[in-house]
């Protein structure tokens, strides 16, 4: 018996894979369940179809799913060109410093010009981060993935750095930054709920990048750019500019991510603004098969977790990093499933070379 | 202007510790080709496992022991993933930092829910009393004794070159009957169980306690540390030295208010800027291991 | 010394028994027989894709066969590992050296078979010294692999066999890459080993080559064994022709020389009488230059890699480039296509300067191209249709946003015209390499280019296949397009080429009318006769 690769694939194959992928997951996540005394099932019931039964559950998910689209399709952008930017942490990171910085320092403005200017701040403090990166992989081949990842724990330096000097609450002292002025409060996209309008822009924003990948042009470029970089070039594809160009609109667009979380939820800076939101967005790309529709679909996904873990943690005393676990755990099930489903097994014995014909 | 000299290069060598250890956990994995992006959440593994055991059994000694154990699996499961599977090195190792950190804050609150439990008996520390020598068993280990060895392994021994052809070129490798597989799973394993150590000393040696930020970054400061020594023993502990030593200063600058100006996060943020920097100007020439990143399949 | 191992009856050192091994469809080795004898040069002939390489590879451990045994002095081995084939004294220099280039010479001979402990460096590198002096090498034990040339990097690999013992040496094309000089040294290096007693198998498609080296030949020829030869008395014509299928077979047929005609066989062999051939071609042509490269020079790495090249290629014709592998036909190709930077010199399509165009200017200005990388011209897991508008995107693009209905009616267009065997929503990666081939056939001349560039197009393709893109080639000139046709393949050129232009070590050294295309003349030159 032993593995031997597939010549051709049926195509049920992914959508199966996929799903015995989330049943080792749930099958996994029941151990953890058990260990804290809660039931499986019960928990099951709580984390994913409860915040989807009611208004406000709904609500909560489209919040917690927001952050999670900006990166997510930021990263997807990014990984389709081949360019592996694992840098949206930090770059989500600097565009809240940006959005910050307009917000208190024009505190006055009112919010048809304050809230552009909001985003346009996050965009340009994102592309900033994913500047040097960007920079130096196409002007001397140095590799992202280093670089991007080091750049996080820097972004984050920045923010700490900011909040205990020169931003530091001029109120009550502590380390969250003075409130952004009024007209940079993004108002609420459905009526009575904490949904705002930073939910409606990474919509546009992904209908927009979905539209460009799957319809135009310059998608099936990048598309090629990625998978076959040196056919790409062959065929005209100028790979490196357009390397640098996803790496800086997905820097752009996880900068977008952070101003919206920033006007949007906190209506200032603190060192928590993110709650690796940068990272999860590497889950939420890859688990979406680099896709636009896939981004939605995962961090809707995610968001509706992350809901649950919150309920179920004050409901049944299982701890809310369960959603985190989820989420890792979905990854390298499916990761691993899809590598799977290239094989097949051969339960012929195989021939010993000392066999005769 | 009060800097106590021999206290700063005290407190130099124990912020060094951790990073010696899983920085060359790192080397070592990353010598065979394997971008090791789940060291942040081994590191935190190792503290909490390491806190959790020593906590259960009363022993610092055990909490190591089940400490480098639950290294040894996190490095195995990284190698079933990049090595068994093929599957992409940074993905996988970002993955897994994150699945390991959800696991054990998970437990931790599952355990400990808001209480903030401490070791009733933790390391010593040796040569009590004295300035500079008062330090941790693991510090003296980890300088004198694992930087040495290792430096000697890789240069001198059958597995070093194992390890070397593997990292460099694995087509020659498996010509030569080395086991591309073997290799990355036991550097992986073992590199994992250095890193695991390195998270462990913060909570059995240093604070006696865990807490959620336990790790804060240190994995990739160690990622930054070797690409920086360019995957050599030796540049890799002296980085360790530097940034530790920043380290230290911008704590003792802190106490001292004469110095607020300085923002000690600006320090802290140096080892990343000067490996950045250090690509930058070294560009091209910064050259990884010939199979960095890359999974093996025979043609 | 030929005749030195004609007689087999000494046990044989290496014993290939009934090896089979099937890819697919394709038989790759069926029913593989081979014995070579103790002081013993046996030399492997066969043309690209006649299952030399997977023999090898069986024989090496990097391939399972379906069936057979390999025995080694009468001892059948398992062999699952190239470890377990150097443990039996088999060892192998192939053409992608094995060495890592970050280690001294030393650490390389020694690596394979090294434990895991301490390492005496004084030792083995006494050993390695030792071992070099037994076949004549002189190399610097402690310089880097990833310093030495590739001729010296080759005696690196024979070292290594030397130094674990091995009785049998497989070298796997070993001249492809080398300078005469270094082929040379090589030959030396065989005679030694030969002297010492070890088994040697020389696995070649150079005719001239094997006669000068071997004792014995055998001829694989799509995956069969059709003949054992002692090279001392064989003739070459008869090994090519068991090589090619004699003037029996439907190959004869394909290759489109008039038929009767002896040259093709000579061609194969490399010598053979100047009777010259009918021209292809319509004869000389005065249509006006599509392609004209004027001083043309291309540096890589510090050196010229092509020099000073004058090259012009007239509209309706097929312009032949002959050379030897490794002598800028590769570099001239990528700098064609736009893929590789021009140094100094001009180049023009169709009358406008494109030396520092790229690939799209060069494609607007009626370029076309077909590179003997195929697998590196396409997307894999793109679909047949998004690979076919590549290079044509604009073309299909209405407001800003893919015609995708468009796109899909010329992928059916181009698989109906080029008789494609697949659906345009295909991944290119599942398609055969001969429709792999015809998908960038028809991308090519999909845009009616002025002259087409192509290199090695038939290279590995079946008889059906090969047949068809000699048609193609032909009708476009008919059409009146100009064709740079980039062959290793004599019998290609002289079959399709109005002109013919010999490339040696990056230079023109001749240029002539098809009919003056002699395999002898062309032989000389490629060998670099015509250049001092």
């Amino acid at each position: 018996m032993k593995f031997v690769l597939r010549g051709h694939e049926p195509r049920w194959l992914a959508p199966v894979a996929v799903l015995v992928a989330v049943l080792v997951t749930l099958a996994l996540t029941a151990v953890p369940i058990r260990l804290a005394g809660a039931a499986p099932l019960a928990a099951y019931e709580r984390y994913l179809v409860t915040p989807l039964t009611s208004t406000h559950g709904l609500h909560e998910v489209l919040l917690t799913a927001t952050p999670l689209l900006f990166t997510g399709i930021a990263v997807a952008i990014a990984f389709r060109a081949g360019y592996w930017n694992i840098g949206a942490e930090g770059q989500f990171l600097l565009g809240a410093i940006g959005t910050t910085w307009v917000g208190t320092t024009f505190t006055d403005l009112p919010a048809p010009v304050a809230l552009p200017l909001g985003f346009l701040a996050g965009a340009a403090g994102g592309l900033l981060w994913a500047v040097v990166p960007a920079w130096l992989k196409r002007r001397a081949g140095i590799d992202e993935v280093v670089t991007t990842l080091l750049l996080n724990p820097v972004a984050l330096l920045v923010v700490q750095g900011l909040l205990n000097g020169p931003w530091r609450n001029s109120s009550s002292g502590f380390t969250d930054s003075d409130r952004l002025g009024s007209g940079f409060d993004l108002p609420a996209l459905i009526p009575d709920s904490r949904v705002h309008w930073g939910f409606g822009v990474a919509v546009v924003v992904i209908v927009v990048t979905g539209v460009v990948l799957a319809r135009t042009a310059t998608g099936v470029r990048i598309k090629a750019a990625g998978q076959a970089p040196r056919a790409a070039e062959f065929s005209g594809v100028d790979v490196g500019r357009l390397q640098w160009r996803c790496a800086l609109v997905s820097g752009a667009i996880a900068g977008l991510g952070g101003a919206s979380q920033v006007m949007g939820v906190q209506h200032q800076l603190t060192a928590g603004i993110s709650d690796g939101y940068g990272y999860t967005g590497v889950i939420v790309a890859t688990l979406g098969g680099l896709s636009a529709i896939g981004v939605v679909l995962v961090a809707l996904l995610l968001g509706d977790i992350s809901v649950g873990a919150q309920n179920v943690s004050l409901v049944l005393q299982v701890p809310a990093q369960l959603g985190a676990m989820f989420s890792a755990l979905l990854l390298l099930a499916v990761l691993s499933a899809m590598s799977w489903r290239r094989y097949r097994l051969q339960w012929r014995p195989r021939p010993r070379s000392g066999g005769s014909r | 202007m009060s800097i106590n000299l021999l206290a700063l290069i005290g407190a130099m060598l124990t912020i060094a510790t951790p990073l010696v250890w899983a920085g060359i956990g790192e080397l070592i994995t990353e010598r065979s080709g394997v971008l090791n992006l789940s060291i942040e959440g081994t590191m935190y593994l190792g503290a909490f496992i390491g806190f959790l055991a020593a906590a259960r059994s009363g022993s610092p000694w055990v909490g190591l022991l089940a400490a480098v154990v639950s290294g040894v699996v996190a490095g195995a499961l990284m190698a079933f993933f990049v090595v068994t599977l093929g599957l992409n090195q940074h993905v996988s190792g970002l993955g897994l930092t994150l699945l390991l950190i959800a696991i054990c804050e998970f437990t931790f609150r599952l355990l400990y829910a808001g209480d903030r439990p401490t070791l009733d008996d933790k390391f010593t520390v040796l040569f009590r009393g004295t300035e500079v020598l008062a330090q941790h068993w693991l510090t003296y280990v980890g300088f004198l004794v694992l930087a040495p060895v290792t430096w000697w392994v890789l240069r001198s021994t059958g597995l070093g070159m194992r390890l070397h052809a593997v990292g460099e070129s694995f087509e020659a490798a498996d010509v030569a009957g080395i086991s591309v597989t073997a290799t990355r799973y036991v550097a992986l394993m073992v590199g994992s169980a250095l890193m695991a150590i390195g998270g462990a000393f913060l909570t059995l040696a240093v604070l006696g306690s865990f807490t959620l930020d336990i790790v804060s970054g240190r994995g990739w400061v160690c990622i930054a540390l070797v690409i920086f020594a360019r995957w050599r023993v030796w540049p890799a502990v002296l980085g360790a030295l530097i940034f530790a030593g920043m380290d230290a200063l911008q704590l003792q600058l802190a106490i001292t208010s004469a110095f607020d100006a300085v923002p000690g996060e600006l320090m802290l943020a140096l080892p990343y800027l000067a490996v950045i920097a250090a690509l930058a100007i070294g560009g091209r020439t910064v050259r990884y291991p010939g199979s960095y990143l890359k999974a093996y399949r025979r043609a | 010394m030929t005749g030195g191992a004609t007689d087999t009856v000494a046990r044989p050192l290496l014993e290939l028994t009934g090896i089979t091994k099937r890819y697919g469809d394709l038989l790759a080795n069926d029913d593989v027989s081979l014995r070579v004898a103790p002081g013993e040069v046996v030399a492997m002939l066969g043309e690209n894709g006649a299952g030399k390489s997977t023999l090898m590879k069986v024989v090496y451990g990097l391939v399972r066969p379906d069936a057979g045994t390999v025995a080694v002095d009468g001892r059948p081995l398992d062999i699952s590992s190239p470890k377990d084939a150097m443990g039996a004294g088999i060892g192998m220099v192939t053409q992608e050296f094995s060495l890592v280039e970050t280690m001294t010479v030393t650490d390389n001979v020694a690596l394979s078979g090294t434990g895991l402990g301490r390492v005496d460096r004084a030792e083995t590198r006494r050993r390695v010294v030792e071992a070099m002096e037994r076949v004549g090498v002189s190399l610097d034990p402690d310089r880097l692999v990833g310093s030495l040339s590739i001729g010296e990097r080759q005696r690196v690999e024979i070292v290594k066999a030397l130094f674990h013992d091995c009785r049998v040496v497989i070298l796997d094309e070993p001249t492809a890459v080398l300078t005469p000089q270094d082929v040379r040294a090589l030959f030396e290096t065989v005679r030694r080993l030969r002297a010492a007693g070890l088994g040697i198998l020389v696995v070649s498609h150079k005719l001239r080559e094997v006669a000068e080296i071997s004792d014995r030949v055998v001829v694989l020829r799509r995956g069969r064994l059709v003949g054992d030869r002692v090279t001392a008395t064989v003739r070459d014509e008869e090994l090519a022709a068991l090589m090619m299928g004699g003037s029996t077979d439907e190959v004869a047929a394909a290759t489109a020389t008039p038929a009767g005609e002896p040259s093709e066989l000579e061609a194969a062999v490399g010598m053979g009488d100047p009777e010259p051939v009918q021209p292809a071609g319509a004869g000389p042509t005065t249509g006006e230059p599509v392609l004209l490269l004027t001083g043309l020079t291309v540096s890589r790495g510090g050196r010229d890699v092509l020099s000073g090249i004058d090259l012009t290629v007239r509209a309706g014709e097929i312009v032949g480039l002959a050379g030897v592998s490794g002598n800028g036909q590769t570099e001239l190709v990528e700098v064609l296509s736009g893929t590789l930077p021009v140094t100094s010199g001009t180049l023009e399509v169709d009358g406008q300067d494109v030396t520092s165009a790229d690939v799209g200017r060069r494609l607007a200005a009626g370029l076309g191209r077909l590179t003997e990388d195929r697998r590196g011209s396409v997307v894999p897991q793109m679909s047949v249709e998004y690979n076919l508008v590549l290079e044509d995107l604009p073309a299909y693009t209405k407001r800003g946003l893919l015609d995708r209905k468009a796109v899909r009616a010329h992928a059916e267009a181009m698989i109906e015209r080029f008789d494609i065997r697949a659906r345009p929503a295909d991944a290119v990666a599942t398609l055969s390499g001969g429709n792999m081939q015809k998908v960038l056939l028809a991308r090519a001349l999909a845009r009616r280019p002025r002259v087409l560039v192509v290199a090695q197009p038939t290279r590995g393709l079946d008889i059906g296949a090969y047949r068809y893109v000699h048609q193609q080639l032909d009708e476009l000139r008919t059409e009146g397009a100009g064709v740079l046709l980039v062959s290793e393949d004599l019998d290609e050129l002289r079959a399709l080429s109005d002109r013919v232009v010999v490339l040696f070590r990056g230079e023109v050294v001749g240029e002539m009318p098809v009919a003056e295309a002699s395999p002898d003349r062309l032989g000389v030159l490629m060998a670099g006769g015509g250049s001092s």
